[in-house]
């Protein structure tokens, strides 16, 4: 009965504490956007090129594959009906609109979201969190904040780099294995795309940027102080931010097509 | 005498998950004065120091610094007084992706107007202060543990804060290298007239800079002990107290 009474209070701690990080967060954003000048643009940078420039390569590898296993599939099955130009609107619509953010977002965890988990959780292992709480500085502003805008600046250009890597995945299928002139592939695929659909995606991925970042930093800073405890940390960030950003895809699309995009 | 408190611990009880570590505990630091907190592993020390700087929340009780409560402070007070003391943590807790310079600069550049370069000014004095002239632009992953304890201290330095906390400023030193810490320590209470408080288990460097010690108890989880080392190792109460501190009766050849 008492280790129960026990477990309730430790989530309930917990739910607090995570109020009070998005309180925190709340307030150190405005400060930042006050005061330009004090953000830690430095590290902005760095993690841009963490997250960003170190993850376009395998981004575009996986997109592009994407892209081209999809049309490969769809191939299969259209071609016995007729109609191999539809695969264009196959590739480019399941991409663009799902699969584009979706990998993104996927790579982007495993890459930033363990990271940052790592990174927090050391950081308040080797007792730096505490420095910078005594010295004055809320840890969400040093740690959380240039993440957070590295993430949300990223993240859409990486999706827009694997939506365009992905039709050119299924357009080398579309011209080789469907025999498709590649005049009328591309052809089909921009009259299909309009602009709003891929908006419509990249969109997404400032939702899953928040989402990867705060549950990454959220992670680190409740790692148990231990070498155990930071991997474990680093861990729970991947697996709750996969599962978050397929739940949130879910939402999102629902809400997309509740107006009808 | 209770004027010249510049820290007030009052009926304080602290611990982790409603298990209490201390009990009702209450002591004063006098302005000036070095303090320090002794007892045996796992008595409650850092943990004491912890609430101290307000970086827990007790389970009831008070801590006053500069005769402001830091527990029912708000934030934007708590971090006013903050920025009034230093700390140095047992690791020094450097931040691993800045060289020592910029570790010491970060508190000048969020809380001063200096200019850039009088910033590194300030920081470069800082890092000679603690004896890590030219060693500048290393980072802390380069240098031994006893100079990121000292950069670290720089660091808490680097406001020239009026109240100074340490924990454990000498395991893992040498021990001259732990002199010269101590050393440091007496020369800025003298200097700047700070207050210090200092977790340690170096009896050495207890009697040599301590003016006023606690010592703390696991079993009864409060202080058993309070007053000068010298005094206490020759007529505390407790047997046990004497035993700490002469090093349980075998002292030195
Ligand atoms: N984060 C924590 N969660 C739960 N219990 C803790 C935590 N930190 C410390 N404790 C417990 O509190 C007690 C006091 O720990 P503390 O670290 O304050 O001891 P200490 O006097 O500093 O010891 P040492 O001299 O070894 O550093 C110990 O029994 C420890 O098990
Ligand atoms: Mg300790």
């Amino acid at each position: 009965m008492d280790r129960i009474g026990g477990e309730i209070r430790k989530i309930l701690r917990q739910w607090m504490q995570l109020v009070e990080f998005f309180g925190q967060l709340g307030l150190d954003i405005r400060t930042d956007l006050r005061h330009p000048g004090r953000h830690r643009w430095r590290e902005t940078l760095y993690y841009i090129d963490l997250c960003g420039r170190r993850s376009l390569g395998i981004v575009v590898l996986i997109c592009g594959l994407m892209g081209f296993i999809l049309a490969l599939q769809g191939g299969l099955l259209i071609r016995e009906y007729g109609g191999e130009l539809f695969v264009a609107d196959l590739v480019g619509f399941s991409l663009l609109k799902e699969l584009g953010p979706l990998m993104v977002g996927m790579i982007a965890t495993g890459r930033a979201g363990s990271a940052f988990a790592a990174e927090i959780g050391t950081m308040k292992v080797n007792e730096e969190v505490s420095a910078l709480t005594t010295m004055g500085i809320s840890p969400v502003r040093f740690l959380v904040v240039p993440k957070l805008l590295a993430m949300l600046i990223v993240l859409p250009l990486l999706a827009v780099a694997g939506d365009m890597a992905g039709l050119l995945g299924g357009l080398l299928i579309g011209v080789t294995y469907l025999d498709l002139p590649v005049s009328a592939y591309w052809g089909r695929t921009l009259q299909v795309l309009s602009p709003q659909v891929l908006t419509l995606g990249v969109l997404k991925c400032f939702v899953f940027a928040a989402l990867i970042t705060l549950i990454g930093c959220w992670r680190g800073f409740q790692a148990d102080p231990d070498a155990q405890g930071v991997g474990r940390a680093a861990t729970g960030a991947v697996v709750s931010s996969i599962l978050l950003l397929v739940v949130a895809d879910l939402f999102i699309t629902l809400f997309y097509a509740s107006i009808g995009c | 005498m209770e004027n010249d408190a510049i820290i007030e611990v009052r009926d304080l009880t602290v611990g982790y998950d409603r298990r209490a570590v201390l009990e009702k505990i209450n002591f004063t630091v006098k302005k000036g004065e070095i303090f320090c907190i002794l007892g045996g592993s796992g008595c409650g020390k850092s943990t004491l120091l912890k609430h101290m700087i307000g970086l827990l929340p007790p389970f009831s009780g008070d801590v006053r610094l500069f005769g402001e409560s830091m527990v029912y402070a708000d934030d934007a007070a708590r971090h006013r007084l903050m920025r009034r003391f230093g700390v140095t943590y047992q690791g020094g807790a450097l931040f691993g992706s800045m060289t020592l310079l910029e570790n010491v600069e970060l508190p000048l550049a969020e809380y001063t107007g200096l200019s850039r370069a009088e910033r590194r000014k300030v920081a470069a004095e800082k890092l000679a202060q603690v004896d890590l002239a030219g060693f500048e632009d290393y980072m802390p992953a380069e240098i031994s543990g006893g100079m990121r304890k000292r950069a670290g201290l720089a660091r808490a330095l680097a406001l020239d804060p009026e109240m100074l906390f340490f924990d454990e400023p000498s395991a893992g030193l040498d021990p001259i290298t732990a002199a010269e810490l101590d050393r440091l320590i007496l020369k800025l209470r003298d200097q700047s007239g700070a207050t210090i408080v200092v977790v340690t288990h170096d009896l050495d460097s207890v009697f040599a800079i301590a003016d006023r010690i606690i010592m703390l108890s696991k079993q009864d989880k409060k202080i058993v002990a309070e007053g000068s080392p010298c005094d206490l190792r020759e007529n505390a109460d407790m047997l046990w107290v004497r035993n700490f501190l002469t090093r349980d009766g075998l002292s030195r050849r």
